[in-house]
């Protein structure tokens, strides 16, 4: 079982931060095939939110194939999301993790840290459509 | 806080289900058409057309002395409306058993005997109510942590307000009126209150219908999904939320003649700062002008930004105001 966190003040609307969280959680090996979701009454019972905010979440993930409503019984997980396997994910996590450190020891500040990845991203795009 | 005010919580004997009450599907849960309230003076709410669709959540907001109270007050029947109608379920508001056994109303001082107990109250309910679930006064309470056996002039304001609600609950209305139920709860309070209001409405599924009058925009944006917005007596807007923001846009740019702009779309406000201009639209159709940069709107500027045009005169036409600060109109 997952928990959801509503933040009032991300800009995000409160149901696409429920279906990025459910995909975040598929993908990080938190949620399995088969998996239940909470009920839309205990996830409004937790964060406090309109039932029908989680009904289009789940519904919008159920439409992507990844969730499936089975009548009288809830809501499961029926699929993972395309990309890598969660281990992938764990391990490019811990060789991040690294990084960052290295990148604190040499004084970069998080704002910095951020730009210097979003350049390289960007950097890293242009290079593939190049090649392309 | 009158006797009256405490009925609606503890409602009266007798009722019957009301005529129509299997109603499904797209029939409205709240209506009104051109409601209209004068005191003697004083026009307190001017033809006010709102629909409220069944098992959503709506939120009541303007500033002080818009309407909401008044409102409120006529779709409970505490109030007779001097023009127009409103329809509860189909039915017109009155103090009748059968109308009250569906509709709660908890005013904003949440009407309680400040002498008696959580428990009292509950034995009162069953008395006064056909319909009336009092073990789910007891779950909820015990669950909450609020004694059951101490007056409640006794409890926190929190707690005070969950009682209320939770007696509100038990005669398990199809629709629930409440006036600026959070304003006097700290954070944490008002975070579990809306959390039982929700899980409520969850279980009802689709069955319950909920207006809730208040100030708070971000428990507003978490927990509703309609807006009615009222303003110097009038309704400014009225709507699904995610719709209402999806109409309108923040357009920034030089300061000129906006009436090409308004040729398409309207100007709810318009607020410049030297040779800036920032701009609430409600969109129409494509937005062409290159020389404005587009943003989405948010709740909060979306309900300051009719508010602020509403308040420096009663009919201000929409476009011609320049407010620095929309501010709220206290009466």
């Amino acid at each position: 079982m997952v928990s959801f966190r509503v933040d009032g003040r991300s800009g995000v609307p409160p149901y696409l931060q429920i279906v990025q969280q459910v995909r975040q959680a598929l993908r990080m090996g938190l949620l399995e095939v088969g998996d239940q979701l909470p009920t839309v009454r205990e996830v409004v019972a937790a964060v406090a939110v309109n039932p029908n905010t989680v009904l289009k979440a789940y519904r919008d993930l159920e439409r992507e194939g990844l969730l499936e409503a089975r009548a009288g019984q809830g809501t499961f997980v029926r699929a993972l999301p395309p990309g890598p396997p969660p281990h992938t994910f764990s391990r490019l996590g811990r060789g991040l993790a690294r990084w960052v450190r290295e990148a604190r020891d040499a004084g970069l500040d998080d704002e910095s840290v951020e730009s210097l990845l979003k350049a390289t991203l960007q950097a890293q795009d242009a290079a593939d459509q190049d090649t392309a | 806080m009158n006797w009256d005010e405490r009925s609606l919580v503890l409602s009266r004997r007798g009722g019957t289900a009301m005529a129509g009450s299997a109603t499904t599907g797209p029939a409205p849960a709240i209506q009104t058409t051109r409601l209209t309230k004068r005191y003697r003076r004083v026009t307190a709410l001017s033809d006010c057309s709102v629909t409220v669709p069944q098992g959503s959540i709506c939120a009541l907001v303007g500033p002080n002395g818009a309407g909401k109270t008044t409102l409120l007050r006529m779709l409970c029947g505490l109030s007779r409306p001097t023009d127009g109608a409103a329809s509860v379920l189909g039915a017109a508001p009155r103090q009748a058993p059968e109308f009250l056994a569906e509709v709660g109303f908890l005013a904003q001082e949440m009407p309680l005997y400040r002498r008696m107990s959580a428990e009292d109250h509950i034995a009162a309910g069953a008395h006064l109510n056909n319909r009336w679930d009092g073990a789910s006064v007891r779950d909820r309470l015990r669950s909450l942590g609020i004694p059951l056996d101490r007056a409640v002039g006794t409890l926190s304001g929190g707690q005070r307000a969950q009682v209320a609600l939770a007696l509100v609950l038990a005669k398990q209305p199809r629709v629930l009126l409440l006036d600026e139920p959070v304003a006097a709860l700290d954070p944490l309070a008002r975070r579990h209150f809306l959390a039982v209001l929700t899980e409520a409405v969850a279980a009802a599924e689709g069955s319950l219908t909920v207006m809730l009058s208040s100030h708070l925009i971000a428990d507003i944006e978490r927990v509703c999904d309609h807006l009615v917005l009222l303003a110097a007596s009038h309704v400014q807007l009225c709507g699904d939320t995610d719709d209402l923001l999806a109409e309108h846009k923040i357009l920034i740019g030089p300061k000129k003649d906006t009436a090409p702009l308004e040729a398409a779309h309207t100007i709810v406000q318009a607020t410049t700062a030297g040779r800036q201009a920032t701009l609430l639209v409600r969109v129409d159709g494509p937005l062409i002008d290159p020389a404005y940069q587009v943003e989405d709107v948010g709740l909060e500027e979306l309900v300051l930004g009719y508010m602020g045009a509403a308040a420096p005169a009663a009919y201000a036409r929409p476009g011609t105001s320049e407010l620095d600060e929309p501010a709220g109109d206290e009466r």
